[in-house]
């Protein structure tokens, strides 16, 4: 009978000052990490904090860190990631940890507020429907990037949003370019103001490790590129929308 | 190195920005060479024999390189920034970096 | 500073590297060419000195860098070393004038000394 491979993972204990905590897993065929995590917490430590939901890489919850990189644990196999028989797993960078592999994303989501990422309509019950041409350059922008589901990944993975407190971060940024492009929306002067300046765009360096890195195939660096064209009339205006 | 900085795009923002910084740092000390020349044809002339060392031949080159490395990588910049979004965009970081390199490459070879 | 002003800064920057982008251009093939055969003091002296074109070229070059340069450092200062933002731009702006004034004193030594 062949022995079962065993797994040496390192977990992430803790709050901020935490530590990490060794734990011995038996390798399984397909296995994913999101496995890995789920066997440490109902057979060797079911103290283990974690996030997730869907478990089959539609919802996002199980964003971590493996091995230094952000991904959806769910979708991640085991096999494709671990250096040799070890395993390092920890929180989402960029964001305060709750506590063992919970990272806090209230201000990831606040930064998307801040980016006026939300549609402000222009239209009653009563009033006709926008037509919409699904093939109009707008809209097909809006639709290259309107699939983010806030996972984080793409945030966790910026050097900007590690950098620069202020900056807004591709999630958010990304989804402000769908609204500008939403032909039906009514905030794009303040939306525009809002994406401007170092807390916005004009900081994204196209370093892209959030278009390399996005479970959804979306490129925030393509949506950023567009919002730099589309503030030039703030760059270029001498009216100053003050916060 | 993880995946989250090993891809060429990542690579191509941090030359930029170190041959950035480099150039910046040399700029000054570039302008008070040439700035000897005030003093007359000779200090000048004496600054340049001194450039002859082969370890200044080899900052020279180092540099040259720098300056190309950062005009075609502020180039992709450009292109990602004000033309309209192409996927091979992405590449242009390994054309950035193969103009950079080829340009070194005649400087050296011209001495 | 503003987003606008922030804006306005990126867009400043990106405006002289399309100057630079000629500029380097222009003296990277000159100094290859120069390059050749070694470099002499009366060689070189011997084209600058009193040229027009020279002067107005290379002044141009010496501005354009500065701010471009001011500009990029203001960025490092920030996210590198951690500066806050009225001070990384003081110092940028420090930065930028004295590359302005050595610039503008290498461009004389060259033309009219």
């Amino acid at each position: 009978m062949d022995a079962v491979k065993s797994l040496r993972v390192s977990v992430w204990r803790g709050g901020e000052d935490g530590r990490y905590q060794d734990f011995d897993v038996p390798r399984r065929e397909s296995q994913t990490v999101l496995d890995v995590v789920t066997h440490i917490q109902r057979h060797l430590d079911p103290t283990l904090a974690y996030r997730f939901a869907c478990r089959v890489g539609m919802c996002g919850s199980c964003a971590m860190t493996v091995n230094g990189t952000p991904r959806w644990t769910c979708r991640t196999h085991v096999d494709k990631v671990a250096k040799g028989e070890t395993l390092r797993i920890g929180p989402l960078a960029n964001m305060p940890v709750v506590r063992d592999l919970v990272a806090d994303m209230r201000e990831f989501f606040d930064k998307w507020a801040r980016a006026k990422g939300q549609f402000t309509p222009t239209r009653t019950r009563d009033d006709e429907f926008v037509a919409v041409d699904p093939a109009s350059p707008p809209r097909r922008e809006a639709d290259a990037g309107i699939e983010c589901i806030g996972c984080g990944v793409c945030y966790a993975a910026c050097d900007v949003v590690k950098w620069n407190r202020e900056y807004l971060g591709p999630a958010a940024l990304n989804r402000a370019w769908t609204l500008v492009n939403d032909v039906r929306d009514g905030g794009q002067a303040s939306r525009l103001h809002a994406v401007a300046g170092d807390a916005g765009c004009h900081s994204c360096h196209t370093m892209m490790s959030c278009t390399e890195l996005c479970p959804k195939e979306l490129s925030p660096t393509r949506s950023i590129a567009g919002l730099k064209r589309a503030t030039l009339g703030v760059a270029l205006s001498s009216l100053e929308e003050d916060k | 190195m993880t995946r989250t900085r090993n891809h060429p795009a990542y690579w191509a923002f941090l030359v930029h920005r170190v041959s950035g910084l480099a150039l910046a740092l040399f700029l000054p000390v570039h302008f008070l060479a040439l700035a000897t020349a005030i003093e007359g044809e000779s200090r000048l002339d004496e600054f340049l024999r001194w450039s002859e060392q082969p370890m200044v031949v080899a900052g020279e080159w180092i540099l040259v390189t720098l300056l190309a490395a950062h005009l075609a990588g502020g180039l992709r910049v450009l292109a990602i920034e004000f033309l309209p979004w192409r996927d091979w965009q992405k590449s242009l970081a390994a054309g950035a970096a193969f103009v950079a390199l080829a340009a070194g490459l005649v400087f050296a070879l011209s001495r | 500073m503003s987003a606008g002003g922030e804006a306005r800064l990126w867009l400043a920057q990106r405006v002289t590297a399309m100057f630079l982008a000629v500029f380097v251009a222009v003296h990277l093939v000159t100094i290859i060419y120069a390059v050749r055969g070694g470099l002499a003091a009366g060689d070189i002296l011997a084209r600058t000195r009193g040229s027009v074109g020279i002067a107005v070229f290379y002044g141009g070059f010496v501005v354009a860098s500065a701010i471009h340069g001011g500009i990029g450092l203001r960025t490092i200062f920030i996210e590198w070393l951690r500066l806050r933002p009225p001070v990384a731009g003081m110092a940028a702006l420090f930065a930028a004038i004295g590359l302005v004034a050595l610039g503008v004193r290498a461009v004389f030594a060259m033309v009219a000394a």
